[in-house]
């Protein structure tokens, strides 16, 4: 065994490290600290030049000072020095300081890259392995760059030895990490797959994280990998104990090569071959069998080897959903975990069951656990696993047991740590909305969740009630009486003052008759709470009285002596003055008629989503929101508010794109619209034709994209003009679909024959032409043509405008690009800078950023700027950007299958007339596109 | 995506990063982690969650081994790699203690770097790393020979 003392040949450093820790204080400390840097830096700086265990001495002293928590400016040179050194040692710790202390942008990287091609091409195993690990630990774009190519050589070359193979397998891993792009699939991809093959476990060990991150990108150059795959497990998971040798980790055989085979085989569905998926299952069960033999050791890492590879397989059982033997055993499986002494087994149970609750095939069998996980949530003593709990409750409930795990939830709230309350409340929330059968039971849940954890319910919380309350008339009157009960307690939460305010005023008259909560009490009631609450709220209490005033002109006389008291008259807030001045004027001058007209009871919202569920998944980040939740939570919505019955599903409107009106029609009334072919069906064959014989490489070259660029930023305008023909548009979006009137002036005194237009578009956009164009166009005449447009996903190609017609024999033929470009389907998102930056941070992937860096073709007026990133469709947020000069957008595109959150910043720069435009959007190509259309636009 | 090693009194003794991070964030990492750490009863559960990160931790003496994992990744099999590597530190120091971790910290690198690599496993065999360990030591020892021989 090796002493302690063995090859540690630096007295020097061991000295100043017990100097620093007989150090009494801190100042004395960085005293010490400082004397040692000035002692290095004059080394370092001295005339005579340093010999290599100096060198490394001194370098090995800044690492530790660098270490304790001290910043190191100097140094690095030294320490590249020492990498092209022969001795091992000097090499090791300069390749060290280099892997802890560069950063990836230091200007340094192109000397540290030389001196590790050298190493990698020195034949030196050990020397290899040590580059190999300096890049993966700095795995910088310029290491990237630089080595890239070379490694994948080095990992599949024959004679390679294992120990470098493993190196280089996961150096390479590292580097695909952060520049996917650079690693170049090739004739290597085949022969890496066979590395699970490999006769030393090691290698293949190594190899199949490699494996496992290339496949997750392209699934199918890798799909050989599955037979493979499940044939070593097979092998492993048959093996006895003792088979694997060193690779055996206390009695379970090679734990971590199961587990990452296990998670190999989740980047693919179940195997189509018989045979192989016999296998796999075969191995699924003895996994699941092994879990019921009695412990081969008392030792706790036994355990936990054994159970990883038992939770990887639940992971996969679950990833499959498709064998309901399975699932109903590794469920059971779990619930022997709930209860299990170790905490951390009960945590995992916790978590990975919350997946097993999504499965049609186990949620009943996860549902007979509630009692188990009930009682978690009450007595864990740890927060982690009782948050664990409560996410479970969350995902097992359903219409069922919501009224159980509600009441649950809700007592839990009361002692809840504060760090989980606001989900929490969220939580609940959304359960008693989805599952509210009788809305009273709603109600009542939601003031409770006010009363109990009135500081963590948000806007959004309360704003739901009183939608939820406004559009079903069945609960008002029962709302009024539980609203007015609860704030007869003698200090309610602000937030129900404001419920309480709405709902009284709006559907106080539903509990008027009783003498108990006549209209002056009820007044009264409201009017005590006045002074204890914010501005909004209090804002929110007058427009409650001017309501009472209309319900019962009997408090007339009193509200408005409340209202004309100097304390609101002259109240300082502006908002609260000009409320009671114009409540009051208007009480005293309308009519009763016209005050009933103003008056009146606020119409039911419109349906949408929950802004609740909105929130959560916020909560969770936006990684979190995939399409297919998206999609639920709209069926939710739906359902919650009873739009089965009302209406079709919007989804199934959209796809169908029917042609009966939705009661969600917008303004524009596009969903509505029925498709209109583009031209009588004899002309469509012909139009086909011409078509497909100017082909678009004959007609490319005629494309006319003048117009086109102009109409990024605007919607209006004239697209082409020539002497014959003056071509102007108009145009509308909203969410995914836009329509676009197209004029066309003649602008000679003859007329135009056989004039015809045709649309054709690229594959993500569908439009359709309404109406048809008159084949004659007088002298001085001009037509309108209606487009309406579809877009199914992103794109970057603008549809094809082409127009045919006769003018004095000749004819004439044009093709223009529609400006129909992604923007267009723009939504604004209004954000604080908080929440900016921090999705700025999630977008951080080098392919979801665009930049570029582009001189200023038009004025940088502030003004004009402005209006044309408005123009383009997006938010512009103010205060975000530390510089005022800079602008800062924020927008989500709307397309049929999904949706593209995007953030834009531009930096211009006024002395050099040049710009610096950044965008990151959630989908690579969105960004390309957007950066190559507004780079041209400013 | 992190692995840390501190005191009990909170003091940093280790600090490896597998992904690129700003310095800023990095002293953020290590203050929230610590921080959340610290203070934990003993006996309760060695995962938590920290932002969208996976936090495994396991307190060995007086030293505190906490790494930072992403969505998909074993926590107890990531639990299990910080043994095996106080194992491996066992059997390099022979009966390790804190002290020999901080006055032989480049070697506390080294062995990590043989074990793990890009957060990955690089080699779970204990015997493996042992040797390449030795080979090294054995390299040294020739160099330290050879450095101290007078020069001609």
């Amino acid at each position: 065994m090796p002493a302690v003392s063995k090859g540690d040949g630096m007295r020097g450093l061991a000295v100043f490290i017990s100097d620093i820790r007989n150090c009494k204080s801190k100042e004395a400390e960085i005293k010490r600290i400082n004397k040692e840097l000035a002692n290095i830096r004059s080394k370092f700086k001295g005339d005579k030049a340093l010999d290599g265990y100096s060198k490394k001495k001194y370098v090995c002293k800044l690492l530790f000072i660098f270490l304790l928590g001290h910043d190191i400016d100097f140094g690095h040179m030294e320490a590249v020095n020492l990498l092209s050194s022969n001795k091992y040692t000097e090499k090791q710790i300069g390749y060290l300081f280099i892997s802890v202390l560069v950063n990836s942008n230091s200007e340094l990287i192109r000397l540290i890259n030389n001196a590790i091609k050298n190493d990698l091409s020195s034949r030196n195993p050990t020397f290899m392995c040590l580059a190999l690990h300096c890049i993966a630990n700095v795995g910088s774009r310029e290491m990237a760059e630089a080595f890239a190519s070379e490694i994948p050589r080095i990992l599949v070359a024959g004679d390679t030895m294992d120990s470098v193979k493993q190196s280089a397998a996961l150096c390479l891993l590292r580097l695909y990490k952060t520049s996917p792009d650079l690693v170049l699939m090739g004739e290597w991809t085949s022969r890496v797959v066979h590395l699970l093959n490999d006769q030393h476990m090691g290698v293949v060990t190594a190899a199949i994280s490699l494996i496992t991150c290339l496949s997750q990108k392209n699934p199918d150059e890798f799909k050989t990998c599955v037979s493979l795959a499940v044939s070593r497990l097979s092998r492993i998971v048959s093996s006895a104990s003792t088979d694997l040798q060193d690779y055996t980790y206390y009695f379970v055989p090679a734990p971590w090569l199961s587990c990452k085979l296990l998670r190999l085989l989740q980047c693919y569905p179940p195997p189509e071959d018989g045979a192989v998926k016999g296998r796999l299952v075969e191995c699924l069960e003895t996994i699941l069998n092994k879990a019921q033999e009695p412990p081969k050791s008392k030792k706790v890492q036994h355990s936990n080897a054994k159970n990883a590879i038992l939770f990887e397989a639940i992971s996969l059982i679950i990833h499959y959903d498709s064998e309901p033997n399975l699932l109903v055993r590794a469920c059971n499986q779990l619930g022997q975990f709930l209860q299990h002494r170790e905490t951390n087994l009960r945590y995992l149970a916790l978590e990975s069951m919350c997946t097993l609750a999504s499965s049609e095939f186990s949620h009943e069998a996860v549902k007979t656990h509630i009692e188990t996980v009930i009682n978690a949530l009450k007595t864990e003593r740890d927060v982690s696993v009782r948050q664990r709990a409560a996410d479970l409750l969350y995902a097992m409930c359903d219409r069922s047991n919501a009224k159980q795990i509600v009441a649950e939830m809700l007592s839990y709230l009361e002692t809840a740590d504060y760090s989980i309350r606001e989900e929490m409340v969220l939580k609940v929330a959304i359960l008693a909305e989805k599952y509210a059968v009788d809305y009273s039971w709603y109600v009542d849940t939601i003031l409770n969740l006010i009363r109990i954890a009135g500081d963590y319910v948000s806007e959004e919380v309360w704003y739901r009630v009183i939608q939820i309350v406004i559009n079903r008339d069945d609960v008002q009157g029962y709302a009024a009486k539980t609203v007015f009960e609860a704030l007869q307690a003698p200090a309610c939460h602000e937030n129900m003052v404001k419920v309480g305010g709405y709902i009284l005023g709006e559907f106080g008259n539903l509990i008027a008759g009783d003498p108990r909560s006549s209209p002056l009490v009820q007044f009264n009631l409201l009017h005590s709470k006045f002074h204890l609450c914010s501005v909004p709220t209090r804002a929110l209490l007058l427009s409650a009285y001017i309501k009472f005033i209309n319900l019962f002109p009997e408090t007339k006389a009193t509200i408005q002596e409340v209202l004309r008291c100097d304390s609101q008259i002259r109240n300082s807030d502006v908002e609260l003055q000009q409320r009671a001045v114009e409540y009051l004027k208007l009480s005293s001058i309308a009519s009763t008629d016209v005050l009933a007209t103003v008056l009146e009871e606020m119409p039911p919202f419109p349906e949408r989503e929950s802004s609740i569920l909105a929130k959560l998944k916020k909560k969770k980040g936006p990684g979190a929101v995939s399409v297919t939740e998206l999609e639920d939570s709209k069926r939710e919505s739906s359902e919650l508010n009873g739009a089965g019955e009302r209406g079709p599903d919007p989804s199934v409107m959209a796809a169908s794109n029917a042609s009966t009106p939705s009661p969600s029609a917008d303004l524009l009334g596009i969903r509505s619209a029925a498709p209109v072919s583009t031209a009588p069906a004899s002309a469509g064959s012909l139009l086909v034709d011409v078509f497909s014989e100017a082909g678009p490489a004959a007609s490319s070259g005629a494309v006319n994209d003048d117009g086109f660029l102009r109409f990024v930023c605007k919607n209006n305008g004239v697209l082409f003009e020539n002497q014959l023909l003056q071509i102007g548009i108009k145009s509308e979006y909203r969410q995914n679909l836009g329509r676009m009137y197209l004029f066309y002036g003649n602008k000679t005194s003859v007329q135009f024959a056989s004039f015809t237009t045709t649309v054709s578009c690229p594959g993500e956009l569908q439009t359709h032409i309404l109406g048809i164009v008159e084949p004659l166009v007088e002298g001085g005449a001009q037509i309108q043509q209606v487009l309406n447009i579809e877009c199914l996903t992103d794109f970057s190609d603008a549809p094809l405008l082409n127009i045919k017609f006769r003018y004095g024999g000749a004819l004439q033929n044009l093709t223009l690009k529609l400006p129909v470009t992604i923007n267009k389907f723009f939504q604004l998102t209004e954000m604080a800078s908080q929440d900016f930056f921090q999705r700025w941070k999630q977008l951080s992937q080098p392919q979801q950023e665009a930049q570029k860096i582009f001189k200023a073709n038009h004025s940088m007026d502030t003004e004009v700027i402005k209006a044309k990133l408005l123009g383009l469709g997006m938010a512009l947020l103010d205060n975000v950007d530390p510089n005022p000069e800079n602008y800062v957008c924020a927008g989500v595109i709307q397309t049929k299958s999904q949706q593209v959150g995007c953030l834009l910043r531009l930096e211009p720069n006024a002395q050099a007339q040049m710009y610096r435009l950044t965008l990151r959007c959630s989908k690579d190509s969105v960004s390309k596109r957007l950066c190559e259309l507004l780079a041209q636009q400013f | 995506r992190f692995l840390l090693l501190f005191s009990r009194q909170g003091k940093l003794r280790l600090q490896k990063w597998f992904v690129p991070t700003s310095d800023r964030e990095r002293k953020k990492v290590i203050r929230d982690m610590i921080m959340l750490v610290l203070p934990r009863q003993p006996r309760t559960c060695n995962f938590l969650r920290w932002k969208d990160l996976k936090i495994v931790y396991k307190r060995y003496a007086s030293l505190y081994f906490c790494a930072g994992l992403e969505e998909q990744d074993n926590e107890l099999l990531a639990l299990e790699v910080l043994h095996r590597y106080v194992e491996l530190l066992d059997k390099y120091f022979g009966n390790v203690c804190e002290l020999d971790i901080i006055f032989n910290f480049e070697k506390a690198y080294f062995i990590l770097d043989e074990f793990l690599m890009g957060g990955e496993v690089l080699e779970t065999s204990k015997f493996a790393v042992n040797v390449s360990m030795e080979q090294a030591d054995t390299l040294q020892e020739t160099m330290e020979e050879y450095m101290s021989k007078p020069a001609y």
